[in-house]
């Protein structure tokens, strides 16, 4: 099959980067291992950051505080394009349908979030990810862009270091096919279900885009910084949105006493309450004082997952909470045009680090990030297609993925343990002797793969099969954010190291790491 | 804890020591620790990705916001071909969508809204396309070209937006295996796990075509046909 952009990924990244490669002209085609509506995307919910009325707030004071909260290593130039972006994004994702919610002035409303110095998040209710995914789907129904669902990434097909396709695993049949394209982008999302059961994130967070593009010759930058949300639900690590903070919310120890000022950045805050968990106490978040009324209005999904998830109502009861892994601010290095270190091969959203970040995201600007980004790399990929004159053929390995079908260890229970391990020391708060012994161990489970395997052998729709390739996606990346917290011999943003607290001028810069788990 | 699910034939499963749980975390238990062949799909565990759509003693739910009962029998979703297990194929339900031309016609930044025009269709757009209304609705055992609830949902979520330029096109398209089509059973609205009645939108958008000139085609017919469906001469 051939296309002449071919997307890996259809959360808004991905979606976004299809409908404007496809108004520039390009035939595209969108493989994803879920369906477009079941993205990462969907479960966003705080707002999307923009500057809609300048005597109110600035763009400047966007780009201002994106800094801050990135501790010094976002790229200025890119939190610019990003900042000066986003009023037009709001202005697109209007224009196509998105029911962004109102204020009685018939304006687009806007709350502030954390970090953020004027009510700047623009929000649909609290399903504002949802609300966006839906309406760039539909517009997508709209052209005739070819979406494949039920596809898994397997290979990225380089020659001279230049990206010619693809192999794919089709989930239902079990066959692998292979895409020939002109260019390719990848729109996968982040890797926090490293974490296991201790993240926010969908059991498809596993980061697969970035250990595929790793192995094509791309490289990898700033993965040792974890995002932890602070308020995820004791129990099932199912997140409470900030608003809840927003509005008024406290948290609370055992005792009853509040600790620390809820509306600091998340990285300080997730700090504050792991301290507490560490000397003992429980975390609760308190909403009782909002008032049944208020709780129903604005924040109906919080009492509903709690009562589900935990038993508890929050409109008379504490909520038990802890801070879990939500977003993933490192990923696949590349230029300002988004393109990685392969030439035609491109990454966009989470699985990008297009350097806007740093060290905290700050929250509202993720949901920006996939549409500027996104329209940026439908334009630059397009460009890009239309100056290559002819596919060049791929041959296919044509092999079979070789697993083990005796396995003699449980891959369920080491990613289980995976994830136990980096909750307890790659965690909020890291040192230098844990993260090496959890290097050892992670380096342990890689040798240990040939024992691992499947025990399901069916072609059709095989889950055990699939599960098994993320996890050693998964692996992978462990291994890269292991290296980076090393490395980075310091604190600062979401790293924070026991053992060495304070932030270096010395690494005010990027951590880069080739295939070979090299820094560069 | 034992449940039932429906596999090529109905396989019993026992999960020990387990209980207040929801479907979806005792079907990972199931998977990772006694079948490993056990296929269902899952995403975000919060009802919001709508993935783990399935039937529960006949009756669908998200598998994540259901808590699990003794005795339990589980199935796929109705109306959709089965792929394995739990799983079914979607594409052609969401192809729906397509053939709806859910969309808005054109594409304009002169329109604001209100917080009136928006609160509108707000319940509509909460839709996470699980595919429960799909599975529910009696009316694709006669007739599977049917658009379904979900589509119809989306297409009033449309022609009510204040920015649709162009309501004809869109009653145009509903008009033939489109809102005259459902039975108006409201079983879609009984299992919607986001509480939204498409039979409520398919009425309203009855309403809009009737405005449109256009009428229920079975009616037509009882000029032809008798009650029990015989030629009248």
């Amino acid at each position: 099959m051939q296309t002449d952009i071919l997307i890996i990924g259809a959360g808004g990244a991905g979606l976004t980067s299809a409908l404007i490669a496809h108004e520039n002209g390009a035939k595209v085609t969108i493989i994803t291992k879920e369906y477009p509506t079941r993205s990462q995307t969907s479960m966003a919910q705080g707002g999307i950051n923009a500057v809609l009325d300048t005597t109110k707030d600035s763009i400047k004071a966007h780009i201002e505080n994106s800094l801050k909260s990135a501790h010094g290593i976002a790229d200025e130039k890119a939190i610019q394009f990003l900042c000066s972006k986003a009023p037009n994004a709001i202005e697109w994702l209007d224009s196509i349908g998105v029911c962004f919610s109102r204020t009685k002035d018939a304006k687009i409303a806007q709350r502030t979030l954390g970090g953020a110095s004027a009510p700047r998040a623009c929000y649909a209710q609290d399903y504002t990810g949802l609300k966006i995914l839906h309406t760039l789907y539909d517009r997508v129904l709209q052209t005739d862009i070819e979406i494949l669902n039920e596809r898994y990434l397997l290979e990225i097909i380089t020659e001279n270091n230049k990206a010619i396709g693809a192999e794919v695993l089709n989930i239902r049949t079990g066959e692998i096919e292979s895409y020939n394209a002109k260019s390719i982008i990848i729109a996968t999302g982040g890797y926090s279900r490293i974490y296991d059961k201790h993240s926010t994130n969908s059991t498809a967070s596993t980061g697969d885009g970035i250990a595929i593009a790793l192995k094509a010759g791309a490289r990898v930058s700033d993965m040792e910084f974890i995002q932890f949300h602070p308020t995820a639900l004791k129990n099932s690590s199912i997140l409470i949105s900030e608003s809840a903070r927003g509005a008024g919310g406290y948290l609370l120890n055992s005792k009853g006493e509040r600790f620390i000022d809820e509306l600091l950045p998340r990285d300080e805050v997730a700090r504050a309450i792991h301290r507490e968990i560490l000397k003992g106490e429980e975390v609760f978040l308190d909403i009782r004082h909002l008032g049944e009324q208020f709780i129903d209005e604005e924040l109906p999904q919080e009492r509903k997952l709690a009562k589900l998830y935990e038993n508890i109502d929050p409109v008379h009861q504490l909520i038990p909470i802890k801070p879990v892994a939500h977003y993933t601010m490192g990923g696949i290095e590349v230029d300002d045009n988004s393109q990685t270190q392969v030439e035609g091969l491109y990454a966009v959203g989470e699985c990008a680090n297009h350097r806007v970040h740093g060290a905290n995201r700050l929250g509202g600007n993720s949901l920006l990030e996939l549409i500027v980004f996104g329209k940026q790399v439908g334009e630059n990929s397009a460009k890009y297609a239309q100056n290559q004159t002819d596919f060049t053929d791929i041959k296919l390995s044509q092999k079979m993925i070789d697993i083990n079908i005796n396995p003699t260890i449980d891959f369920y229970k080491i990613r289980e343990e995976l994830g136990e391990l980096f909750y307890t020391d790659v965690s909020i708060l890291r040192d230098k002797k844990s993260l090496q012994i959890a290097l050892q161990k992670v380096d342990n489970f890689i040798k240990d793969i040939p024992n691992m395997g499947i025990t399901d052998n069916s072609k059709i729709y095989n889950t055990n099969r699939i599960e098994f390739l993320e996890f050693i996606n998964m692996l992978t990346l462990s291994r890269f954010v292991l290296i980076g917290a090393l490395a980075r011999d310091e604190s600062r943003g979401a790293h924070f190291r026991v053992d060495i607290p304070q932030e270096k001028e010395s690494f005010a810069k990027h951590t880069i790491i080739n295939k070979e788990g090299v820094i560069q | 804890m034992k449940i039932t699910i429906q596999r090529e034939t109905p396989t019993e499963f026992e999960v020990k020591g387990i209980e207040d749980i929801t479907l979806l975390a005792l079907l990972n238990t199931i998977k990772t620790t006694q079948d490993s062949s056990l296929t269902f799909a899952s995403g975000c565990r919060s009802s919001v990705c709508g993935s783990c759509s399935m039937r529960v003693n006949g009756k669908e739910v998200l598998a994540c916001s259901y808590k699990v009962q003794e005795g339990d029998f589980i199935e796929p979703l109705k109306n959709m071909p089965i792929i394995r297990d739990l799983v079914v194929n979607m594409d052609s339900a969401y192809e729906k969508n397509k053939k709806a031309k859910a969309w808005l016609s054109s594409i304009t930044q002169t329109i604001p809204l209100t917080q009136e025009n928006e609160k509108i269709n707000e319940l509509q757009s909460d839709c996470i396309l699980c595919g429960s209304c799909y599975s529910a609705c009696p009316v694709f055992s006669v007739n599977e070209d049917f658009l379904g609830p979900f589509s119809l949902t989306r297409i009033w979520k449309y022609v009510s937006d204040k920015r649709e330029t162009d309501e004809k096109r869109m009653i145009d398209t509903i008009q033939t295996d489109g809102v005259w089509s459902c039975t108006l059973c409201n079983e879609c609205t009984l299992i919607c796990p986001q509480n939204i009645s498409s039979k409520a939108d398919i009425e309203k958008l009855r309403a809009k075509s009737s405005m449109a000139g256009y009428s229920d085609p079975s009616f037509n017919s009882f000029s032809g046909f008798g009650f029990d469906g015989s030629p009248v001469f």
